[in-house]
């Protein structure tokens, strides 16, 4: 099947901008804000949710790089590289709202990983997440706080997020898996 | 995100199940091992240097020979990464009763090894080891042949402190044909786009490199040590091995120092931000002046650190390679 497309840039836009004001809603002290982006395309997602949220509250809520490859519990048992991603957070979380940010939410093992791999570095007050895409078949008893978009698939289908900082243009686009 | 979006990438990048020396790698397999000891580092800088990522894995540390550094830079790293450790040693083990090596290998497989930290004194015995293991074998000094974590971890530091190795300059002194440090660094440097320059007395150089051969376009051969120094970005002295000068290859260690010592007078020659690096142990105010050892050019101890973040990077990278065993 060909790929089609689920999301177009302005579509992500208009949900990037959603969830940038239900955080500000939901977040009595938004200044108490961290936004940790999952590597790969975490990052810029927790980027540009965090410009909007300088646009809207006049505040710079700081963002950090999360790599949590080393809190996976599937090393050794999936063919793939074990690529591990740095990790910066540049303020302390101790207390702190953390939103994880990633763009797929699918079985929950990588959030579950991230929260892992999160707590090493302080005792949030709360964790949040925050998807573009919430994909379904989900694994663990994990939820997100915020979704741009339910895409219920196959299990079998792929669903890419492409985005401009690392693929060169905006896009979510769904084929079916070989 | 890593691996939800789509299927598990598949790419080739990393393709290595055993690490037996590094004259197979490419390029690209190197900076993979040294983005990963980048990471590594970062947890090294942490108040709790643990992750879970080897949890329910076991290392065995099976040496042949003695050492400190490098059992104790692998017992660390593995910890590091919350896998068991195991040490065994040939002189408490029934390696002194007779086992060989590949029945050894059998019964640590049987109890479970998943990877096998292997220092042996006979070149290429880790080969062997590779082809009859289902573990993942890492060769920790194999006789006078082969080091790799200790070829990645001097290649890492010059890494970070140059930001790139291509066209740095590099002159190993000292016992370059008993040195398995050197031969993997040698491999490594003219792989990563470095020109090697090798000092020592003739007697301990390897045979045939001054012969310029179409295998090492980028090594050459000095005598002289202020020659060889000249304009260098690395200076790497080597332990001069006294264990294994039984058979007079060298007159006498005092005419050793005289002739080629790394002292700071000698460094003056070379590059402005010139790196002091050694292997170790050093033996000091031989192969080394004390104040070449310890001055401000000196990275000997960083290479003691780095080591844990490349071992660390080295046990994470095949521990992803055990789901084809």
């Amino acid at each position: 099947m060909p790929n089609k497309t689920v999301m177009t840039a302005e579509d992500m836009r208009r949900t990037l901008s959603r969830i940038a004001h239900e955080i500000v809603e939901r977040t009595r002290d938004i200044r108490s804000v961290v936004l940790v982006g999952m590597q790969t395309r975490g990052v810029p997602l927790a980027n540009r949710l965090a410009s909007l949220i300088t646009e809207y509250e006049k505040i710079e809520a700081p963002v950090g790089a999360l790599d949590f490859s080393l809190y996976r519990d599937d090393l050794g048992r999936r063919n793939f590289n074990p690529q591990v991603k740095s990790t910066d957070i540049p303020v302390g979380i101790e207390g702190k709202v953390v939103i994880l940010v990633d763009d797929v939410l699918f079985t929950g093992r990588s959030t579950r990983a991230a929260m892992d791999a999160l707590i090493e570095y302080g005792r949030p007050k709360i964790i949040q997440l925050a998807v573009l895409i919430d994909r379904g078949h989900r694994e663990l008893p994990i939820r997100a706080d915020y979704v741009g978009k339910n895409i219920p698939s196959a299990a079998n289908e792929d669903i890419k997020v492409k985005l401009a900082e690392t693929d060169g243009a905006d896009e979510v686009l769904i084929s079916s898996g070989e | 995100m890593l691996n939800e979006t789509t299927a598990a990438p598949k790419t080739n990048a990393w393709n290595h199940r055993h690490l037996l020396d590094v004259d197979d790698f490419t390029p690209e397999e190197f900076e993979i091992v040294f983005s990963t000891a980048d990471a590594m580092s970062e947890i090294l800088s942490r108040p709790i240097k643990k992750v879970p990522a080897l949890r329910g894995q076991t290392v065995v540390n099976l040496f042949y020979e003695n050492s400190t550094r490098t059992r104790a830079s692998f017992e660390i790293a593995a910890k590091n990464l919350s896998a068991d450790v195991l040490n065994v040693t040939s002189t408490a083990s029934s390696i002194t009763k007779g086992e060989s090596l590949i029945d050894t290998l059998k019964t640590l497989e049987a109890l479970g090894a998943n990877i096998i930290v292997m220092r042996h004194n006979f070149s290429g015995a880790p080969y062997l080891a590779a082809k009859h293991s289902k573990a993942s074998i890492i060769n920790a000094g194999d006789g006078w042949h082969a080091h790799p974590t200790q070829a990645l971890l001097d290649l890492y530091t010059i890494r970070k402190h140059k930001g790139s190795l291509a066209g740095l300059k590099a002159t190993i002194v000292g016992d370059v044909r008993h040195s398995r440090v050197a031969h993997s660094n040698i491999w490594g440097m003219t792989k990563l786009g470095m020109e090697v320059t090798l000092c020592g007395p003739p007697t301990l150089l390897p045979y045939g490199l001054d012969n310029p051969g179409a295998n090492f376009p980028k090594v050459r051969v000095e005598n002289q040590v202020e020659k060889a120094v000249a304009n260098a970005d690395v200076v790497m002295a080597l332990r001069l091995q006294r264990e294994r000068q039984q058979s007079g290859l060298l007159p006498s260690v005092r005419e050793y120092v005289e002739r080629y010592q790394i002292t700071s007078e000698r460094l003056k020659k070379a590059a402005k931000d010139v790196l002091v690096m050694h292997p170790g142990p050093v033996n000091e105010d031989i192969e080394l002046a004390t104040e070449s050892a310890y001055g401000e050019k000196s990275v000997i101890n960083e290479q003691v650190s780095n080591g844990v973040a490349i071992r660390m990077a080295i046990l994470y990278l095949l521990s992803g390679r055990q789901g084809e065993l």
